[in-house]
């Protein structure tokens, strides 16, 4: 958290100098000293960014120039809708992916599985804001079935959800697989079933138990990229979540909204992966030894 | 040769290589290949369908909503996506392989220290930081390159420093050190070459995802700026028309699409032919 910190704060200061970046053309030298008093910019750099952190642990980031609002409530306002695209989102990749996984690896060979691989190698290469454009055009443009942009219905968070999970339907199919075909090879299963257990037990006892914790990991991954997925994906259906925002602020150069935006994503990520953790130790009762 | 013959065993491996060399092919002679000036503007024949004429010539995939030909656009907007693929992968790749083969062989602070840094740039989503980067910067072809290389390390970093603390206790390095060899040659001489393999497939199969977050930023408009033909640009453009022009979109999208496919197929079978351990990344 304190890096992310540190390049939240270096990001007004790479661009140059925030005053000159941050006042029209047409101000004179003294404007520019005078807005560089008021906003603490003629001191040193270390102690700048000392400033900065310490307001920043209180939530301020100061004001959005454009909206002439604090920068924190209003990136906060848009962080639901933004979640609610990203769990739609999982829970469209988990529910996909979680029966196809386990139906490739043990169908090995199978033409189903040879849909699955042809299947996460195109949601792998298929841009998110492609899709989205195609699912426009598609269900929006042509069929009429489903909105192509806002929020507020159910119905409006189908396609952006649909397209935003794509990516991580790729991957997880395939890594599930993956891990349920090693499980499936290794002695205690075969010890399983020359006990005469049926297949149906060992699958769901005994090898998905044992496959679930990469595909933990990698679930905790995706949501890293969901949420970045998120910032193309309201892009593409104006879909007004913070990814939005924050790309409306670049476009402005409303810095103290990107910097918030940036510390923000890193909290959420941060919240997630010591879930993650969590759910390991419950899944796993051997990482509690090892620690 | 027997390399090159198992590669070209798998048919999905001979398409993705196909698809690469056209890709390549464009991006070489874009110029000759291309009908006509992806600049030139007419908005006498503003979007055209595919295969329309205007008093140019014959459209042969249209014309976008300024009257340019997409389909020279296409071609030129390989030059891009391919410029900034490989040399974005070209710049992380030299960082992360030097900061892994650091990290794995010299371990204690160095290892500590670099280790850190690398779960600092993970708690970020890649779009996300390299999206504030370049806001940061601007958008320039420079700029991005350098975005996404100083973003890119830590996969490699990662990759190159577990591989090196295995090689690290096997008998032929400490054999080389025991004859004298100092840390830097040791690591270049002797633990760099049993690396690469892991590098080369890695590094193929970043040039899809870095090809992908070029257009993706492009597409967000803080990509290579305008008039410099970008795919991602392409589809953004395209989108105020797609109800009435479909094509302007999904062509380019479809050639964005086609040639991070051809590259992950080719990573894909890189990795079974050199390197079967490295998984899904």
């Amino acid at each position: 958290m304190w890096g992310v910190s540190v390049i939240a704060f270096a990001l007004t200061h790479l661009s140059g100098d925030p005053a000159a970046l941050l006042l029209p053309p047409s101000a004179t030298l003294e404007d520019i000293e005078l807005f560089r008093r008021a906003h603490g910019l003629d001191r040193p750099l270390p102690l700048q960014y000392v400033e900065f952190l310490g307001r920043a642990v209180q939530g301020d980031f100061g004001r959005s120039i454009r909206h002439g609002v604090p920068a924190l409530p209003l990136v906060l306002e848009r962080l639901p809708a933004t979640i609610e695209l990203a769990a739609a989102a999982l829970l469209i990749a988990v529910a996909v992916s979680l029966p196809l996984g386990i139906l490739a690896a043990v169908r090995r060979g199978s033409a189903l599985d040879q849909a699955s691989l042809v299947l996460s190698l195109v949601g792998q290469a298929f841009p998110v804001f492609f899709l989205g454009i195609v699912l426009i055009i598609l269900f929006a443009e042509d069929l009429r079935w489903l909105p192509a942009s806002g929020r507020g219905t159910p119905a409006h968070l189908v396609l952006p959800a649909v397209a935003l999970s794509a990516f991580s339907i790729a991957i997880v199919t395939r890594l599930l697989r993956a891990s349920l075909l090693d499980v499936l090879s290794s002695d205690f299963i075969r010890t399983a079933r020359g006990k005469g257990l049926a297949e149906r037990v060992l699958l769901l006892r005994h090898a998905l138990k044992n496959a679930a914790l990469p595909v933990v990991t990698v679930i905790g991954l995706q949501t890293g990229a969901l949420l970045g997925g998120a910032v193309i994906t309201e892009e593409v259906f104006a879909y007004p979540g913070m990814g939005r925002l924050a790309i409306q602020a670049i476009a402005n150069r409303d810095f103290a909204v990107v910097q918030a935006f940036v510390v923000l994503m890193a909290v959420v990520i941060t919240g997630v992966n010591l879930l993650v953790d969590l759910l390991y130790v419950w899944l796993d009762p051997r990482v509690r030894i090892e620690r | 040769m027997t390399l090159v013959r198992r590669f070209v065993r798998s048919r999905a491996a001979a398409v993705g290589l196909g698809v690469v060399t056209v890709a390549l092919a464009m991006v070489a002679l874009a110029p000759i290949v291309a009908p006509m000036d992806p600049l030139d503007q007419d908005v006498t024949a503003r979007l055209l369908g595919p295969l329309v004429a205007s008093d140019r010539g014959l459209h042969l995939l249209g014309t976008d909503a300024l009257g340019r030909d997409i389909a020279s656009r296409i071609v030129h907007g390989a030059r891009v996506s391919v410029l900034v693929g490989v040399a974005s992968v070209a710049v992380a790749g030299t960082i992360g392989v030097l900061l892994g083969l650091a990290s794995g062989y010299a371990g204690g602070r160095w290892d500590a220290g670099i280790m850190r840094v690398a779960d600092v740039q993970l708690a970020l989503p890649f779009l996300v930081l390299a999206l504030a980067l370049v806001a940061a910067v601007g958008p320039s072809l420079p700029n991005l390159i350098a975005v996404l290389g100083i973003t890119g390390w830590v996969l490699y970093a990662r990759v190159v420093r577990s591989e090196t603390l295995s090689l690290r206790e096997r008998e032929f390095v400490t054999a080389a050190r025991a004859v004298g060899a100092t840390g830097v040659r040791t690591v270049l001489r002797h633990i760099l070459p049993n690396v690469t393999s892991a590098i080369i497939v890695v590094a193929t199969l970043q040039v899809a995802r870095m090809i992908l977050f070029e257009a993706s930023l492009s597409f967000l408009g803080v990509g290579v700026p305008p008039p410099t033909p970008t795919w991602g640009g392409m589809i953004s453009d395209g989108r105020a028309y797609i109800s009435v022009a479909w094509w302007v979109s999904t062509l380019p999208g479809l050639a964005l699409f086609l040639t991070v496919l051809g590259v992950t197929l080719v990573g894909d079978r890189l990795r079974d032919v050199l390197d079967p351990r490295v998984r899904d990344l």
